[in-house]
């Protein structure tokens, strides 16, 4: 590129690409030679490739010398099939590419959109909850309603497939809070107690707390990723006007298996733990019987039924909200992902609030 | 036209996303055995229109009535009898990725009749081979193309036998040979069961192909801007949105501005 002054005219002489790469290096100068209200003649006559990036810097070029009366830009020499892509935008104001920022809200109004989603939000949860319970009611009185082979597929991949993640973790849980437990519990003499602790701990708080936030993690996103795909690809909406209910169809087979999965899975993990407790201990020289009748003898049928109560609501917790998010799912790439995020971080949050409404509950109700 | 010819009746029909109308006031009539068309171009409306005629949305204002029922107001079980009548084959066949063909097709005839399994399994093979796919009753959607994807999602339409068939861009997505296919089998379908469809298409070849009549949306004024035989419009209408339309002129009228400012390009810069 070459700039020569020629009294009150600059010529700039064109060369070569004017593409987003060689357009780069010449930017800075090229546009440092045009001064407001200059004539600027862009001699374009060796000129052999351009494209969106070197009309960009024409049109930067002209509207710098245009931004002062007198000024402008031509073009010389600029082949047929060049000016055709400089015609493309020529006459378009660049300025008014970017005008556009958006509608400006008041505090008021931004406000009151959000409490109007937070209200939506509840009143689509609310009529989910209730429609699922009187789906769920009306399945348990006619059970041939029920898609059973969807029911046990789900159980499988709910329970089955589960199980070993479950145990994993409510072993590992058990041997780490016995083992730090009893660290500290050693320097009086108090060690012995530790089995009393982690029975009560897990059969009453964190048995059905993990496992549900485990379901939560692998279940519920499953759901809502599943239901939001059959969403997207219109399968949902195939079974509406089939007059196969979406609730009937997708929701009661997950949300039963999840009723019937849980509770398991807790007792499972109950057990797992106890194995790593039992684990600690015995490393510490008491044998297995002490261990055993110190973890039954402070833990009562009302702790153990009260654990599985809290893991079952918590199951329908995670599971009605991932098959809502699910169904809530609305179109483009990003919807399915948005919704099984929705489905983890929803579960886990209404886990958190159920476990700190049980733990008011039961400490009234003295349990 | 007598009421009993007429297999949907469509009365001052306005959609809506929100505040934003789709389209306004709009009626039509769909006679029972035609083959019917709601063309337009993208974004003109027309597979809205088709969600609300199958009940998927509520309208804003109007009525549509399937065979004398109005599906706006109906609820339960009279909603569900409405529903039964009429199929829906959707945009990219929304067949049921866990389920193979033969079970996508056997899914309405188990939770709406009485038939056996093996009565069941007879029908679902019948209307699979109906469609040319009485081979792949065993494969799984996602192995099979988008044509015979589509063509499995007509088969398991019509499982319970329905008096009217909506069909969602049959052709979209598909090369001009299996379109073809497809044109082939809306008409055999339609002339050997008697079957009204319900089309939503912007093919143009497709359109003079199999339909008996249609009706034209256009997105600015919202409206029916055309309604009557497609080869009719093309040939004799006046109006310039339709003539625009059949003739594919959006294409030269763009060449031309282009062509246009070129001309003016030089007389402004020097």
């Amino acid at each position: 590129m070459q700039v020569l002054p020629e009294g009150n005219t600059v010529r700039v002489i064109l060369s070569g690409r004017l593409d987003a790469v060689s357009v780069a290096g010449i930017w800075d100068e090229a546009v440092g030679s045009v001064s407001p209200g200059n004539s600027v003649v862009a001699d374009c006559s060796a000129l052999d490739y351009l494209d969106g990036a070197g009309v960009a810097l024409l049109l930067k070029m002209r509207n710098l010398a245009r931004s002062r009366s007198g000024g402008g830009l031509e073009l010389e020499g600029l082949r047929d099939q060049l000016q055709q892509v400089v015609n493309m935008v020529w006459d378009s104001d660049p300025a008014s590419w970017h005008s556009f920022r958006g509608e400006r809200r008041g505090l008021a109004v931004m406000l009151g959109h959000y409490a109007e989603d937070i209200w939506l939000t509840m009143r689509s949860m609310i009529s989910f909850v209730g429609e699922s319970i009187s789906i769920i009611g009306q399945c348990l009185r006619t059970p041939c309603a029920i898609r059973w082979r969807d029911f046990w597929l789900s159980l499988i991949s709910v329970g089955v497939d589960s199980l070993s993640i479950i145990m994993l973790i409510g072993f590992l849980m058990g041997l780490i809070m016995s083992f730090q437990s009893a660290v500290s519990l050693q320097r009086f003499g108090a060690e012995i107690f530790v089995p009393n602790m982690l029975g009560l701990v897990m059969f009453r708080e964190m048995g059905p707390l993990v496992t549900s936030i485990l379901l939560a993690a692998r279940s519920g996103s499953a759901f809502a990723a599943e239901i939001g795909t059959m969403k997207v690809n219109e399968e949902v909406d195939a079974l509406v006007t089939m007059g196969l209910s979406p609730m009937r169809f997708l929701v009661v087979p997950k949300v039963l298996s999840s009723l019937v999965a849980v509770p398991l899975m807790t007792m499972f993990f109950n057990f797992a733990s106890l194995v790593g407790g039992a684990l600690v201990m015995l490393s510490m020289g008491y044998p297995l019987v002490t261990f055993t009748s110190r973890v039954f003898h402070n833990l009562s049928y009302i702790d153990f039924a009260g654990g599985l109560f809290k893991a079952c609501v918590f199951s329908l917790l995670v599971s009605g909200v991932g098959c809502l998010r699910g169904l809530e799912t609305r179109s483009g790439a990003s919807a399915v992902g948005d919704s099984t995020t929705s489905a983890v971080v929803s579960g886990i949050i209404l886990i958190a609030v159920a476990d700190g409404v049980f733990a008011l509950v039961f400490y009234y109700l003295g349990i | 036209m007598n009421n009993t010819d007429i297999a949907i009746r469509v009365r001052n029909l306005t959609c809506a996303y929100g505040d934003y109308k789709v389209v306004d006031d709009i009626s039509f009539d769909v006679r029972k055995g035609e083959i019917f068309v709601i063309l337009g171009g993208s974004g003109c409306g027309k597979s809205t229109v088709l969600k609300h005629l199958i009940g998927l949305y509520a309208p804003v204002a109007g009525s549509i009535e399937v065979q004398g029922d109005d599906i706006v107001t109906a609820q339960g079980r009279v909603r569900d009898a409405i529903l039964r009548r009429f199929g829906v084959m959707y945009q990219m066949g929304a067949l049921f990725g866990s389920m193979s063909l033969l079970s996508n097709v056997m899914l309405p005839l188990e939770e709406f009749t009485d038939l056996p399994s093996d009565a069941r399994e007879l029908v679902a093979r019948s209307k699979l081979a109906m469609v040319g796919l009485q081979d792949f009753a065993c494969n799984m959607p996602a192995t099979l193309s988008g044509g015979m994807q589509k063509r499995a999602a007509i088969a398991r339409a019509m499982a319970l036998d329905p008096d009217i068939l909506f069909l969602d861009e049959p052709s979209a997505g598909l090369d001009p040979i299996t379109s073809a296919e497809l044109d082939a089998l809306i008409r055999t379908l339609s002339r050997n069961l008697g079957i009204t469809f319900v089309i939503v298409s912007h093919e143009l070849a497709s359109i003079y192909s199999v339909a008996d009549s249609v009706i034209m949306l256009d997105k600015k004024v919202r409206r029916i801007v055309a309604q009557g035989d497609p080869r009719v419009l093309r040939d004799t209408s006046d109006n310039e949105l339709v003539r625009r339309f059949f003739h594919r002129q959006a294409e030269t009228d763009a060449a031309r501005e282009t062509a246009g400012r070129a001309e003016t390009f030089a007389s402004k810069e020097t």
